[in-house]
């Protein structure tokens, strides 16, 4: 249990602390302003021109129109629509069937992959090298002129590598000019200018609660001229693409945080990445044999990845929670348990060394005591696993191999009722 | 005490952690997911995590999830289809404590830094003042005593394990968790095998593959008299369920795997007089001596009967099994029951008992007849 310190929170990746300029912005429309913004009244008109607002901010932030805006209930809604909304389009027109995603999407993707293919599309899911980035030949291989839908991460959500976004985009406009391109940049927003990097992609996903802005609030960019059908049908919200009442103070607060994640973004990612290098390079010295994941690619600011072998990370982040340090493993399955992570297992590591992985992620509340606490704290707890793991395997095993049958056993004498 | 309490989401462990957390110890929750497959009944599930989780916010303690699937899967799923497969009677739930509950998570707790692990038993842990020996003694409430399926406990795992609600009733135990508002006081009991589905036994063996149908015969005169749906389906003992019409009540007397054949016969066939027991534990860590006058129970709720221990001579010991036996002693001892009882199927496990106390206990073996 935390011991009255303050809490570390090495999570962002999971989810960051709303930023205080977010939460400003939407405590106007948590109270007075509550009006329905499809409505035609003066609160209603309140609430409409606080979302148009939010949708020019997010549209600058993203570097599209605000017309090519559509503001979803999350991230995985916005890869949702976007995978399933662009192959049902390509259906319906006729242009192919071919669905192609990497191994190590976001399951918001992957698990969009595998319902189009129970639907009757092909899906294909490309390679991914050792150090977490795409295999552009295979990509290059699952691709044909019956591609109807790409869909690749521009950062990945657990081992933080930046993908090859143009390069991709070129090869998918050569061989699947009927293909649309989609990119989850739901882990980008934060570090990189995915205005610039995501320009080639036809859809482009993020999410607020990854940039200082609250849960249950995304975007996707939706490009013009893009095919694309709802998945969720109803008033016609949002162009007919995502029905249902608009989240008014979610979408204000996200684009205030957005606002100002697009204004530091250069300092966040100067700084952070300060103390991600510190953090990352003082745990490989206090732990020689730490192995940091992904070393040889290009990396976003606020990640660091590690192995520790022979630690089990389920242990590890108990003792390290007990500490008052949040980490996490990247992965986690609704009960709460930790399964091999399937973007480890992609990137081909064996399945003890995935579950050995632990990820440390850093954000714009991220300081430099917590990287000193941090410091302290990990190294600690590895040495507290690896020292118990010897000293008990010798005990209990001995312990064991005496409770067998003896022959005879003069030992135990007047034992049972007689 | 730094404690780590095994919470299932059930009432037992719920009670268990409170009594802790009420004794002063620093108390920390972990529900096990042990099995990844489609059952949602058993004690893994999304469902049962949570109200664990919930009590244990409840107590104000923390709760985490320890995904041992793998291990459940190697070590308890793979060995019951196996054993089934074998014709074999296998108790996965024992299997369950000795690897996952005794051994994994004990090994866990103690690298975390805990100095004990708490489970729901009901099973009472005594200390003796003089020696500093554990005991494991049947609980308060006869009716809900689990020392049958804990018979593989020894000093070592009694030394860092407490049952903190094996002095009270069940029913106290739920009286308990109503005062407190905890929200598993009235929850049912889980009674099934936790990763066996809606489908049930057969269905889980069939879908395995090792369900296979073959003769029933009478062992009076070897006439093939009906026909099983797999030897898996049928347990030493069983009087219903076999696909013949008899005058006399028949029952399974006998399984024979090589063959695929079940055997019937009246009652007197299925009685025998001892029982080879192997995979041998004693709780006091030391083996029992030949001539020791035992209880014997072979089923969770079966009633204890008096028997002997005797353990063969050196020549009997069958070393090809067991490595140790040479250096030890005996890999397996004979029950001699008072009266003759029904025959024991082979898998299941006979628990020697002095009165309450839980002396050890072992497998039955099969043996040809």
């Amino acid at each position: 249990m935390p011991s009255g310190r303050p809490v570390v929170y090495l999570d962002h990746a999971a989810t960051t602390p709303l930023r205080p300029e977010a939460l400003e912005a939407m405590l106007p429309f948590l109270a007075e302003h509550h009006g329905n913004a499809s409505g035609m009244h003066s609160i209603a008109r309140t609430a409409k021109t606080a979302l148009e607002e939010a949708r020019e901010i997010t549209a600058a932030a993203l570097g599209c129109q605000p017309a090519e805006i559509v503001f979803t209930g999350g991230g995985t809604e916005a890869d949702n629509l976007a995978v399933k909304g662009a192959a049902l389009a390509a259906r319906l027109g006729g242009n192919g069937d071919g669905v192609v995603v990497t191994a190590f999407e976001h399951h918001a993707v992957l698990h969009s992959g595998t319902r189009l293919e129970r639907d009757g599309f092909r899906l294909r899911e490309v390679s991914v090298t050792p150090d977490g980035v795409i295999d552009l030949a295979a990509l290059a291989e699952a691709l044909d002129e019956r591609t109807v839908v790409v869909s690749t991460m521009l950062v990945n959500n657990e081992v933080g590598t930046v993908a090859p976004l143009a390069e991709i985009a070129a090869l998918v406009r050569e061989r699947s000019p009927r293909a649309v391109l989609h990119t989850d940049s739901v882990q980008a927003m934060a570090w990189a200018d995915v205005a610039r990097d995501a320009a080639v992609a036809d859809l482009v996903a993020i999410s607020a609660h990854k940039v200082g802005g609250p849960k249950g609030v995304g975007v996707l960019v939706v490009r013009r001229g893009t095919q694309l059908q709802a998945v969720i049908d109803g008033g016609g919200q949002e162009r007919n693409l995502r029905s249902g009442t608009v989240n008014v103070a979610g979408i204000v607060g996200m684009a205030a945080a957005l606002r100002v994640v697009v204004e530091r973004r250069a300092d966040d990612v100067a700084r952070i990445g300060g103390l991600r290098d510190r953090l990352r390079d003082g745990l490989i010295s206090a732990i020689p044999d730490a192995r940091p994941t992904a070393a040889g690619a290009p990396m976003v600011a606020g990640t660091c990845h590690l192995t520790f072998p022979k630690v089990e990370a389920e242990s590890l982040l108990l003792l390290l929670d007990r500490d008052g340090v949040c980490a996490s493993a990247g992965s986690s399955c609704q009960s709460g348990s930790m399964d091999p992570s399937h973007v480890l297992l992609a990137m081909g590591f064996p399945k003890e060394a995935a579950l050995s992985a632990i990820r440390l992620s850093l954000g714009w509340s991220t300081t430099d005591a917590d990287v000193d606490r941090a410091l302290e704290a990990i190294p600690a707890a590895v040495a507290q696993l690896r020292d118990g793991s010897r000293a008990r395997s010798a005990s209990r095993t001995r312990e064991r191999s005496r409770a067998r049958a003896g022959r005879g056993a003069p030992r135990s004498p007047g034992r049972g009722p007689s | 005490m730094n404690v780590l309490v095994a919470m299932s989401g059930g009432v037992d462990s719920s009670v268990a952690a409170a009594l802790l957390v009420k004794a002063g110890h620093e108390v920390t929750g972990v529900t096990l997911k042990l099995w990844g497959g489609a059952s949602d009944s058993g004690c893994c599930s999304v469902s049962d995590v949570e109200d664990a989780r919930r009590v244990a916010a409840q107590l104000g303690m923390p709760h985490y999830v320890f995904n041992f699937a793998d291990d459940f899967e190697a070590r308890v799923v793979d060995p019951y289809v196996a054993a089934y497969a074998a014709g074999t009677t296998p108790n996965p739930c024992v299997a369950c404590n000795d690897h996952m509950k005794f051994d994994r998570l004990l090994t866990r707790a103690t690298e975390l830094g805990f100095d004990a692990v708490a489970t729901g038993h009901h099973v009472r842990r005594i200390v003796d003042g003089a020696t500093g020996r554990l005991a494991l003694h049947r609980a308060v409430d006869a009716a809900k005593d689990q020392s049958y399926v804990l018979y593989m406990l020894g000093q070592a795992e009694l030394a860092l394990t407490l049952f903190p609600v094996g002095h009270l009733t069940k029913a106290a135990v739920r009286e308990h968790a109503r005062r407190l508002g905890l929200r598993t006081a009235d929850k049912a009991e889980s009674m099934d095998v936790c990763f066996i589905t809606k489908g049930g036994r057969e269905r889980f063996l069939a879908d395995r593959g090792v369900l296979e149908a073959g003769p029933v015969v009478d062992g009076e005169t070897g006439a093939v008299v009906g026909t099983h749906a797999g030897i898996a389906t049928v347990t030493i003992g069983q009087r219903r369920g076999l696909a013949v019409a008899q005058g006399e009540r028949r029952y399974v007397v006998d399984v024979l795997p090589a063959e695929r054949t079940v055997v019937i016969g009246p009652k007197r066939r299925l009685l025998v007089p001892s029982v080879k027991v192997g995979a041998l534990r004693f709780v006091d860590g030391l083996p029992l001596a030949s001539g020791t006058r035992v209880e014997v129970q072979a089923r969770a709720h079966g009633v204890p009967v008096p028997a002997r221990i005797d353990v063969p001579p050196l020549d009997a010991v069958d070393t090809s099994t067991d490595t140790s036996a040479v250096d030890t002693g005996a890999d397996h001892v004979v029950v001699s029951f008072d009266e003759p009882q029904p025959r024991i199927a082979p898998g299941q496990v006979v628990a020697f008992y002095d009165g309450d106390r839980l002396l050890g206990g072992g497998i039955a073996r099969q043996e040809s007849r």
